[in-house]
């Protein structure tokens, strides 16, 4: 019985080797560039804000202010409280204190950049476990929200 | 029992090495009829683009749908006549509309031609066309959006198969009719045998306008009761003219596939629609009180609203001299395609042995010289010969379609003989021939109907799969083949599924609409007056039974996500904003039990979901769509009460309503 079986399997291996197609192996010697056929898909960031570019000013800009509760009320309320209570993101209370205004406008036009490279930012988003979403601010609209978050900090 | 074992096996080996043989060298046919080096060809490695979006018809799907081309691979379905409970697509408040018609709300259609809008003859990435047979439709797709953004019912119309085919400034969409009928506006109550005297045929002419794409009927012709099939319009010299294959010029009302293919050769009509707009702009139109729906879908309000019009203006050719004209073409003619230059118009008659091939510049001499063959039925009939540039002699079995190149040569599908030819439009000899699997029916080549061909591929549509692919049960997968036409071969690449059943299909280059795509909606331009633009008008109030929930969505949580102090009797419209901004983040809605689909909402989208609970409970709402981490996280629920409940109207998130607690239902 063992004997025959292997005779089986040593004619079934034998007949692989004497009987396949030969046509499957021939290779195209010139592959088509691939590079050549497709596009690259390019990941936009926004342009990094650094410290130099923004300005701080006292008093507080009252349109500013408004324009960036505005904002707030419609982009951002729905993860972030004005008091110190993590909802979805953290609470704003004291942020104006905890961060630098570029590290706020980075976070917000920039968030992917920041979560890969800001440690943090990192640290956030293992606590919060939602990576803020980028809500397609422009730099002047987040300029505002600072504006709105020192006036929440209760500066004048 | 040894010796039996020995017996038994010994045969079965070199059965199995039998069969080893034959499944690995099976002989050159179907299944290797590919050069070596077609993978590498099709392969689009991960993350790289495609170098062609392919816009298909989706057939009975009532859809259209989007390829990569070389790879294949499926990029999005876009419901266009057809409900589509995945993307809310006519469940909506918002999209239902866009489904309505003079008949009523119909949820379904047949899709079998795309037209891209061209300006000066190229395409031009702005909107794709598609036509409803069954109940006559002309869609418009955004191609900011990829999403359908108008569709107009077209009167007077039945079978809207010879549609919507582009002029080449993209003027107007065409909308022929396959079934003639009496006219929308007669007693229609007739005899069927009555064909000849009552049943007419009729041609939109449907003007896009140049800057919103919104469509408006500019005219219609009125028509012998012929079945118009395919079209073309003009382009460079024969602009200002359209070409219109027809069949049953024998006007049978029965068993067609005998009676109308009665006659050596039936139609080519050839309309001067320059000609048309001056009579047109002379008042020789009259107008005719008819019913249709026109449906417009806002990108601000993010809603549809359809518009019953009640008139038509109508050309009859008897008030119109030198308007349209007759070309002899053999039999039975489907495809009518005009090459890249304009100067030649391919015929392809489904049961003639040869394609004739007839040329501009004859027909506007034989139309000088009155060099005709007859009138039928009031309309000149040119002489085949006096327009005929000739005849492709021995093509293949049953032609249908004609597709360009970008060097002079014309591929025509033939579906009795299961193959394509190439063949040179100016000599007309035939230069290669290659065999599909099976029956195919279009062609289509990037460019391919417009004065710029891109040339490069072309891909088969077929109309039979039969063994292509792992089998399904009854009902198989619907087969497209890709070809390298670069070369003086024709080489397949690539065999791959479609959906519904394709008919016509165009493609693009990728950048001409790449470019354009859209990806979100603004939240500070969106005008949906049931919109909450932001958590502080997140609520819920009653009108009446009508309870109306105003929530947002955010990754990941609804706003309100507890409602209560709804009631039995009562109707809950779900007004979803995403507040999101972010590409590639929609939410999704649905609630346990609705007899409706789901919504999808884009980043910046509001949309509605119409609900009517069935009894007393608490229903959990959830979103569909994976949005984040915490997704499974994103739901809430909504409390229904007994009719007469004196549960008020209340509505939280992230704290539990005080009050529920004590209430009691009655």
């Amino acid at each position: 019985m063992k004997r025959i079986s292997i005779l089986a399997s040593l004619l079934i291996s034998a007949s692989f080797i004497i009987f396949s197609c030969q046509e499957g192996a021939k290779k195209d010697p010139k592959p088509v560039d691939v590079q050549d056929l497709t596009r690259n898909q390019p990941e936009t960031h926004g342009t990094e804000i650094k410290e130099s570019e923004i300005t701080i000013t006292h008093p507080l800009n009252a349109e500013w202010v408004s324009g960036g509760k505005t904002i707030y009320e419609l982009k951002c309320q729905s993860c972030h409280k004005l008091t110190g209570e993590k909802l979805v993101g953290p609470g704003w209370l004291d942020v104006t204190k905890r961060r630098t205004p570029a590290w706020i406008l980075n976070m917000i036009t920039n968030v992917d950049m920041m979560l890969e490279k800001d440690p943090e930012a990192q640290k956030l988003l293992e606590l919060c476990m939602v990576r803020m979403p980028n809500q397609n601010l422009v730099i002047e609209d987040a300029r505002k929200i600072l504006e709105f978050q020192r006036s929440n900090d209760g500066e004048k | 029992m040894k010796h039996y074992l020995l017996k038994f096996f010994i045969p079965l080996v070199f059965a199995s090495v039998g069969l080893l043989w034959i499944q690995s060298c099976k002989p050159k046919g179907a299944g290797s009829a590919v050069s070596g080096d077609a993978a590498s060809k099709v392969y689009v490695a991960p993350g790289k683009y495609d170098q062609f979006y392919n816009f298909v018809s989706g057939g009975f799907s009532g859809q259209m749908s989007v390829y990569g081309i070389p790879s294949g691979r499926l990029l999005r379905v876009i419901p266009v006549f057809s409900v589509d409970p995945e993307k809310g697509w006519g469940y909506s408040e918002e999209t239902k509309p866009m489904l309505n018609t003079s008949h009523g709300f119909v949820p379904w259609d047949d899709l079998h031609h795309i037209a891209l809008s061209e300006t000066d003859g190229i395409q031009d990435g702005r909107w794709v066309f598609g036509n409803g047979n069954n109940t006559p439709r002309i869609a418009r797709i955004d191609l900011k959006t990829f999403r359908t953004a108008e569709i107009i019912e077209i009167p007077n119309s039945a079978g809207n198969h010879s549609s919507p085919f582009i002029t080449e400034n993209s003027e107007y969409v065409v909308a022929g009719t396959r079934f003639s009928i009496p006219m929308d506006n007669s007693n229609g109550d007739v005899p069927i045998n009555s064909y000849k005297q009552n049943f007419r045929g009729t041609l939109s002419f449907i003007g896009v306008d140049k800057t919103s794409g919104n469509m408006n009927i500019s005219f219609q012709i009125l028509l012998p009761g012929v079945n118009f099939d395919l079209a073309r319009a003009g382009k460079g010299k024969s602009h200002g003219w359209f070409f219109f294959s027809c069949y049953n010029s024998e006007r049978a009302n029965t068993l067609l596939e005998v009676n109308a293919s009665q006659k050596d050769k039936d139609f080519i009509l050839c309309v001067n629609w320059k000609k048309a707009e001056e009579y047109l702009k002379a008042g020789k139109g009259v107008k005719k009180a008819v019913s249709y729906a026109h449906n417009v879908y806002s990108e601000q309000t993010h809603m549809a609203t359809s518009t019953l019009e009640k008139e038509v203006i109508m050309l009859d050719p008897k008030d119109c001299p030198d308007m349209v004209y007759f070309m002899p073409c053999p039999k039975s003619p489907h495809g009518c395609d005009t090459d890249p230059t304009g100067e030649y118009i391919v015929g392809s008659g489904k049961l003639a042995a040869v394609i004739p091939v007839f040329s501009f510049t004859k027909i506007q001499k034989a139309i000088a010289d009155k060099n005709y063959d007859g009138i039928y039925e009031g309309i000149p009939v040119l002489k085949y010969e006096a327009v005929l540039h000739g005849e492709v002699q021995k093509p293949g079995l049953g032609p249908l379609h004609t597709e360009f190149d970008d060097k002079g040569n014309a591929y025509t599908s033939f579906f009795v003989s299961s193959e394509i030819v190439k063949w040179n439009v100016e000599s007309l000899k035939v230069l290669d021939r290659v065999p599909t699997y099976y029956s195919v029916g279009h062609l289509s080549i990037p460019g391919g109907p417009t004065k710029k061909p891109w040339g490069k591929y072309m891909i088969a549509y077929n109309k039979i799969t039969k063994d292509r692919y792992l089998p399904t049960g009854p009902e198989l997968a619907q087969s497209a083949q890709l070809f390298d036409i670069s070369g003086d071969k024709m080489k397949l690449l690539l065999d791959y599924p479609t959906i519904g059943e394709p008919h016509y299909a165009e493609s693009i280059p990728a950048d001409l609409v790449m470019k354009n795509s859209q990806k979100i909606f603004k939240i500070e331009e969106n005008k949906n007056p049931f919109a909450a633009l932001g958590d502080k008008y997140a609520r819920v109030e009653r009108k009446g039974n009508e309870i109306h929930v105003y929530a947002t969505s955010i990754r990941s949580h609804f706003t309100p996500d507890n409602i209560e102090g709804v009631k039995m009797g009562d109707v809950v419209y779900f007004h979803i904003t995403n507040l999101e901004q972010d590409w590639d983040v929609p939410h999704g809605f649905a609630v346990k039990g609705a007899n409706n689909g789901e919504l999808l909402i884009m980043p910046g989208e509001t949309q509605t979901l119409k609900w009517t609970p069935e009894k007393p409970g608490v229903y959990p709402f959830y979103c569909t769509d994976f949005c984040s981490a915490l997704h499974q996280e994103m739901q809430g629920y909504i409390r229904i009460s007994a009719a007469g409940s004196n549960v008020p109207i209340s509505f939280s998130t992230g704290k539990t309503i005080p009050d529920s607690i004590s209430t009691k239902t009655p």
